[in-house]
């Protein structure tokens, strides 16, 4: 028999395994999500486009601000906040590895910017739009 | 510090270097402008769009309301979850300046509102002020250079560029 220390730690290893994979999602892995999300509210729902969702990203939608206007219409390059100037960093994950990797993150981030570019919460194909136009981008 | 090592011994230098780092700390803080108070959800958070503003540059009474609706902060949607929020709150509040008398009841939420702010920067000109290179009064790191890291002192201030 295996002394129990040993047995625990490889259990604890398995776990920190599993919550690993859980927390730190790839960029793809948030599209499914927002794929039944869309169809559920558009039975007509025919995938996401990375077209749409550039032009999505670079527009204004009734209010001041553009998703660009902090992003910039080159989401590979370092970004800047249209009010305090702060340097954001690039939102394409090709350019910035950290991107689109956390859940509550990601939720978070939608919230706040789509209540100040639109003025209400994104759809689910919108975001889906964006992030398929944002995964395409190369620096 | 060789010298200083063979007589006294590592562990006595290590103290004298210490002692040194203490009084430097304690001149930057003798300015009155250096913040220490810190915490990481605070830094992360408030950080995101605009320098982490020193807990102590307004009164608890401020921090609360400005925490209350971070859904509308200045125009912009601020929204954090209701745990870091509550964690963030804690930190401002343990920290938060002194109450000064304002000249209104309702508690200021903008840093430059408050009378000591306006006291402390009435010598700028109006051409600095209007200067490309500060985007608004709330940018304190177009002079105070090490602001992220809580150093307002007048060693690390700079005009404007």
């Amino acid at each position: 028999m295996r002394p129990l220390p040993f047995v625990l730690a490889a259990l604890l290893s398995g776990a920190a395994l599993v919550a690993g994979v859980v927390h730190a999602a790839r960029p793809a892995d948030f599209l499914p999500q927002w794929q039944r999300a869309a169809k559920q509210a558009d039975a007509g729902f025919s995938g996401f486009s990375a077209a749409r969702g550039e032009q999505f990203f670079n527009a204004t939608h009734g209010g001041e601000w553009s998703c660009a206007s902090c992003h910039t219409r080159n989401p590979a390059a370092a970004g800047k906040h249209a009010k305090t100037g702060k340097i954001i960093a690039p939102l394409a994950p090709a350019a910035n590895a950290e991107r689109f990797t956390d859940a509550a993150n990601v939720e978070k981030w939608f919230k706040r910017n789509c209540s100040d570019v639109l003025n209400r919460a994104c759809t689910a194909q919108e975001k889906g739009d964006v992030l398929t136009y944002l995964l395409g981008v190369r620096p | 510090m060789k010298f200083f090592a063979s007589r006294f011994g590592t562990s006595r230098c290590a103290l004298v270097a210490g002692l040194a780092s203490f009084v430097v700390a304690g001149v930057a803080l003798a300015d009155g402008h250096v913040y220490t108070a810190t915490n990481p959800a605070w830094k992360a958070e408030c950080g995101s769009c605009h320098v982490a503003y020193p807990p102590a540059l307004l009164p608890a009474a401020s921090w609360r309301a400005l925490m209350m609706q971070l859904d509308q902060h200045f125009g912009t949607d601020a929204s954090i979850d209701a745990k870091t929020a509550r964690e963030i709150t804690a930190f401002l509040e343990a920290n938060a300046g002194r109450a000064r008398k304002e000249t209104s009841a309702t508690p200021v939420l903008r840093i430059t509102e408050t009378r000591w702010f306006q006291k402390e920067h009435d010598e700028i000109s109006a051409r600095t002020r209007r200067s490309p290179a500060v985007k608004s009064a709330a940018d304190c790191e177009a002079c105070h250079t090490q602001a992220a890291q809580g150093d307002f002192s007048e060693r690390t201030r700079r005009a404007p560029r």
